[in-house]
């Protein structure tokens, strides 16, 4: 052998001794290195979690009426991933599918894209879950469709058919509670990557508004999950794991079913009764609550949707009707999201400023016909002058005038245009005692705060829109150029950023640019009748197990007290008394048996309906009763629903005369919700089979 | 040179036994190597032929019978005087180039994985003909390499360029099929035995740098497939290709990765007995090793592998005679790059071609080449003990 190929001899043993060290070093990264993390992943390839979801828990009313509980139905589903593999996407299953449910190609066709797949604004009733779960198009099928798509999966291949739970809204006595009670869907992706920071499983059902997302983690109960392993081609080699699914608590509410109904058919009743009397009335909302803890009887909004429409399968037209203007905005909840100005409701709030400012309640003021601020002339409701009258009258028959000429002396005093340092803002403190513009934490999502419009947010809001008021003429639309509409841009620009002798009599009457949502008057009226407190609104009463066990029990929450004397809500309570009796609301309760207390108001709307109409008035009706011992607070909001009493007013009434089992100028004992006069305080008993008291 | 010479020497007068031509410690790595590759392969199949209601010895008893015949080829291999093989090394290389046109002909050749690299046997027997190329390319360079009509111990141009045309002709059959996985080992031990042949460095290096252009023009022309462009951009990036040969890579790394170090028992890999890496008994059966034997196990074949070539280099050196010298440099060649693309390939450092792992893998083919190639490497140490 040459020492050339001696040489070549050594290299090559080299280079492959080296080779094969490098191949070790290679398996020890892998194997040893980086090892746990390839046995997660290959666990995670082996493993299946296969899930059964578990029964949700039942959502009862404060007598143990169910008002959400589960059905087996039957789920006729498509698999996008099978049907997208077809030569045409499925388009023909899914057109034969449509003939077979009777349903439209379009709603199916919607009902099975990813919300993510179709363009902007064309994405109601879209899936929102992933295209890897079997998509519903109905939970509701008939048995025998049913059978047939099983019997003939090849002519429906990627559809299948199986019983599923689904959640009921039963709708005892008539109750809808759409907006309190919410729905339930399939998860979204943002759901899955924990976005709310719980963990799901792909194939579970979510709340998705009101009750049911506020207490979904209760609700939903623990799935179960059998881990099992599987091969390449998913052959279930063994079971590895498995937990029983444990079944959701249920949700006692303080809600009662009868109220309910009653607020929601009285709602109803006032908006079909505004129409006929030619005002648009495009939304309503009514609030029941009890004063002495700030639970939520009964909670309604106009219009309304059916709560069981999501699981029955929304179609293209009713879910983008849920979210249409034409129809209301059906989806909106207005008892906690309709924010609108009180008006004359406002003026308990007026009567504490005063009080707090030095000014006596138990004297007389001139009610004139109208008070000279500054250069404009502002009017008494209706422009009738009432003479001198004492301040309860003044309430009672709702004079503005006397409110214009307080909140105008206090604004000059507080400096008027060039305001003190030290402002003593008696009108604005008074407010914010009773938390207006702070939500009033209701243990339902999406609450609006409301707005109030005090010297800061003038400030606020001035900054947001000089831009566009100082520059109208060449930022506002055609339509806005209006000699009245400039006018106002012009003062807007000037001085906008002040709280204007306008501004401040405006506030007084609860007219302007503070608004508050119904559920927020109710609070407030709630904290009149009861002395002084502001509770937290709730609904959830306590979560407890079928066995009765109680999870949790909801206490009730002081939020804060009104910044008054106690002579000063004594008087407003006679006055708010005085109202039903000899004022505004004495013809609505005309022989009414209970003693109620309540004020009227009517609110002023700018600007015009789509129609070119101008808006017409709000109105509102917010009380308590008994008026000695007070008990309840009802308030009722018809949007564009003209006079407080005769529209809102009546509709309280009948929640009355539900609460009290009012028969005429009768009680019929009977028919009281609560013979005791008070909400029941022990637990029901739980069961899905529970009956309405006296229903037939 | 002259301290192995006497160690030779030293050996032969103290070796007279009948199985003296046997290395053994050679023979004990590579006996160890097979006891391996029959547990791996029963381990690989037999959960999933009985899960189909098959035999589920099926694989480990034509594995055995495999074995049974390569050792009997070995044996021959090793006691047949050695200028006998020289005789015969025409004829067997003819037969070679029959047997890789045979694969291209519709009707006898069968077509696995995109190559047609089979020839259709009576009793489901498959012969794979570039397998013992293989071996008649190696015995032929060697024969004609070290042929001496010069002075000189080197092998001159005129040798490399008749040695080149023993080599290109099978290739470029097997270029046909296409198997560019056996192309690969096979242009690495011709480069081998061309430098070890003592030929001028220029050959050498000339060798590397057609083959490297070569694959980067056979890439661009088209004449590798899609499947295998496919494979190569899959190893540069396993998310291409996802579903194929992606997927292969994945699993397998996943597979061998989830083992640790001391693995998860011999059957009782979920990896392996699920079947998440396609040919696991044949191309993938290091996954199965990986998962099941852990890195200890599966480090110890490759420890194996390395007793067996840095032994068979000793072989080489200590052979006198150019044409013994040149047949161990190309068995170790061949053997060398055959384990190392294989588990390379499992380990994510190869791109993915399917080629057998040496004396492990199952497959009868491979079986016998390589049982002849480890015959060869016995005949040359037998040669220098007497």
């Amino acid at each position: 052998m040459n020492q050339r190929a001696r040489l070549s001899l050594l290299v090559v043993q080299v280079l492959i001794f080296s080779l094969l060290i490098g191949l070790l070093g290679r398996l020890f990264y892998l194997q040893v290195a980086a090892g746990p993390k390839y046995r997660d992943a290959a666990l995670s390839i082996q493993s299946r979690d296969v899930v059964t979801p578990a029964t949700r828990g039942l959502i009862v009313d404060s007598s143990g009426v169910p008002l959400a509980l589960n059905r087996v139905g039957i789920a006729v589903t498509v698999d996008r991933t099978k049907i997208d593999r077809q030569p045409d996407k499925g388009v023909a299953v899914l057109q034969s599918l449509a003939k077979l449910l009777k349903l439209e190609y379009a709603d199916i066709y919607q009902r099975t894209r990813l919300c993510g797949e179709l363009p902007k604004g064309a994405k109601a009733g879209c899936w929102t879950g992933s295209r890897f779960q079997p998509i519903p198009i109905t939970k509701e099928a008939d048995p025998e469709i049913a059978l047939r798509i099983v019997e003939r999966s090849d002519q429906y291949p990627g559809v299948s058919a199986t019983p599923v739970a689904i959640r009921n809204y039963p709708g005892n006595i008539g109750v809808n509670g759409a907006h309190l009670l919410g729905y339930i869907g399939p998860l979204t992706e943002n759901d899955l990557a924990g976005a709310n920071g719980r963990s799901y499983y792909r194939s579970e059902s979510i709340g998705k508004a009101g009750l049911e997302i506020q207490y979904d983690e209760y609700l939903r109960g623990t799935p179960g999950i059998k881990t099992v392993i599987v091969d390449r081609k998913e052959a279930v080699t063994r079971t590895s794991q498995n937990t029983k699914p444990v079944g959701g608590d249920h949700l006692v509410t303080s809600i009662d079913a009868r109220v309910q109904a009653s607020a929601e058919s009285a709602l109803a009743d006032a908006v079909r009764r505004a129409r006929a009397s030619g005002y648009p009335s495009d939304g309503a909302a009514a609030v029941v609550m009890d004063v002495t803890n700030g639970q939520i009887l009964a909670l309604a909004s106009y219009p309304t949707f059916d709560p069981n429409s999501y699981e029955r399968g929304l179609t293209v037209s009713e879910a983008k009707n849920l979210y249409s203007a034409k129809a209301g905005v059906p989806a909106l909840s207005r008892a906690l999201q309709g924010v609108f100005a009180p008006a004359s409701t406002f003026k308990a709030v007026s009567v504490v400023a005063a009080a707090n400012a030095g000014y006596n309640l138990n004297t007389s003021y001139d009610c004139p016909s109208q008070v000279e601020v500054g250069t404009r002339a502002f009017q008494n409701f209706e422009s009738k002058a009432l003479g001198r009258i004492s301040l309860k009258k003044a309430i009672a028959v709702s004079c503005d005038t006397i409110w214009y000429r307080i909140a105008f002396d206090e604004w000059l005093r507080d400096g008027g245009l060039k305001p003190k340092s030290d402002a003593n803002d008696y009108f604005y403190n008074a407010a914010k005692g009773f938390q207006v513009g702070i939500k009033t934490g209701i243990d339902l999502p999406s609450e609006s705060s409301g707005r109030l419009a005090d010297r800061e947010w003038r400030k606020d809001w001035y900054s947001q829109n000089k831009d566009f008021y100082c520059n109208y003429k060449t930022r506002a639309s055609k339509s806005q150029q209006t000699a009245f509409l400039i006018q106002l841009a012009y003062e807007n620009c000037l001085d906008g950023d002040k709280i204007r002798a306008g501004d401040a009599v405006n506030f007084s009457i609860g007219q302007g640019d503070t608004v508050i949502t119904p559920v927020k008057l109710a609070q407030m009226y709630a904290a009149i009748a009861n002395g002084g407190t502001l509770w937290k609104p709730t609904i959830a009463k306590a979560i407890v197990k079928t066995d009765g066990t109680v999870i949790k029990a909801f206490e009730k929450e002081k939020l804060g007290s009104l910044p008054a004397e106690k002579e000063t809500i004594r008087f407003l309570k006679s006055a708010l008394r005085e109202v039903v009796i000899s004022g505004t609301g004495a013809g609505v309760f005309s022989g009414f048996p209970i003693e109620i207390s309540g004020k009227t108001g009517t609110a002023q709307v700018f600007g015009r309906n789509p129609n070119g109409g101008e808006k017409a008035d709000t109105s509102w009706f917010a009380s308590y009763a008994p008026a000695k011992k007070p008990r309840f607070a009802v308030v009722m909001m018809v949007s564009q629903g003209g006079f407080g009493a005769s529209t809102s007013g009546v509709g309280v009434r009948k929640i009355y005369e539900t609460l009290f089992g009012v028969k005429g100028s009768k009680v019929d004992s009977a028919e009281i919700i609560f013979p005791s006069g008070v909400p029941p305080v022990t637990l029901p008993k739980i069961s899905p089979a529970t009956k309405v008291k006296g229903a037939k | 040179m002259s301290l192995a010479s006497q160690r030779i020497n030293y050996r032969k007068s103290s070796r007279p036994s009948a199985f003296a031509g046997f290395d053994p410690i050679l023979t004990i790595a590579v006996a160890l190597l097979l006891v391996i590759g029959t547990l791996l392969v029963y381990a690989a199949t037999r959960n999933w032929y009985a899960a189909n209601g098959l035999d589920p010895e099926y694989y480990l008893k034509r594995h055995i019978l495999n074995i049974l015949i390569g050792s009997l080829l070995a044996w021959g291999t090793t006691v047949i005087d050695y200028r006998l093989i020289r005789a015969y090394t025409p004829l067997l290389w003819i037969l070679g180039v029959i047997g890789l046109t045979a694969v291209l002909i519709p009707g006898i050749g069968v077509e696995v994985n995109g190559a047609n690299a089979w020839i259709g046997l009576p009793f489901g027997f498959q012969l794979q003909p570039a397998e013992l190329a293989k071996i008649s390319i190696i015995v032929g360079m060697s024969m004609i390499l070290s042929e001496r009509t010069h002075d000189t111990d080197a092998a001159q141009h005129r040798d490399v360029m008749q040695a080149l045309v023993i080599a290109a002709i099978p290739v470029l059959l097997i270029a046909a099929q296409p198997d560019m996985g056996t192309i690969f080992i096979i242009g690495i031990a011709v480069v081998t035995i061309i430098a070890v042949s003592g030929a001028p460095m220029r050959w050498v290096v000339g060798l590397i740098l057609v083959a490297v252009i070569g694959s980067f023009a056979a890439v661009k022309v088209g004449v590798i497939n899609d499947y295998q462009v496919k494979r190569l951009q899959a190893f540069v990036d396993p998310n291409v290709d996802s579903q194929g040969s992606g997927y292969q890579l994945r699993q397998a790394r996943i597979t061998v990765g989830s083992g640790g170090l001391l693995g998860t028992g011999l059957f009782d890999g979920p990896q392996t007995n699920g079947r998440f890496v396609p040919e696991q008994q044949t191309d993938f059966i290091f996954t199965v090793a990986g998962e099941e034997l852990g890195f200890l196990g599966s480090g110890f074949i490759i420890i194996l592998y390395l007793t067996v070539l840095m032994r068979a280099f000793g072989i080489a050196r200590r052979s006198t005679d150019p044409y013994g010298r040149l047949v161990c440099t190309g068995v170790i060649a061949w053997f060398a790059f055959q384990a190392f693309e294989n588990i390379g390939m499992t380990l994510g450092m190869m791109p993915m071609t399917g080629v057998p792992l040496p004396f492990v893998s199952y497959g009868g083919s491979s079986m016998f080449a390589t049982m002849i190639g480890f015959g060869l490497l016995q005949n040359v140490h037998a040669r220098h003990h007497g």
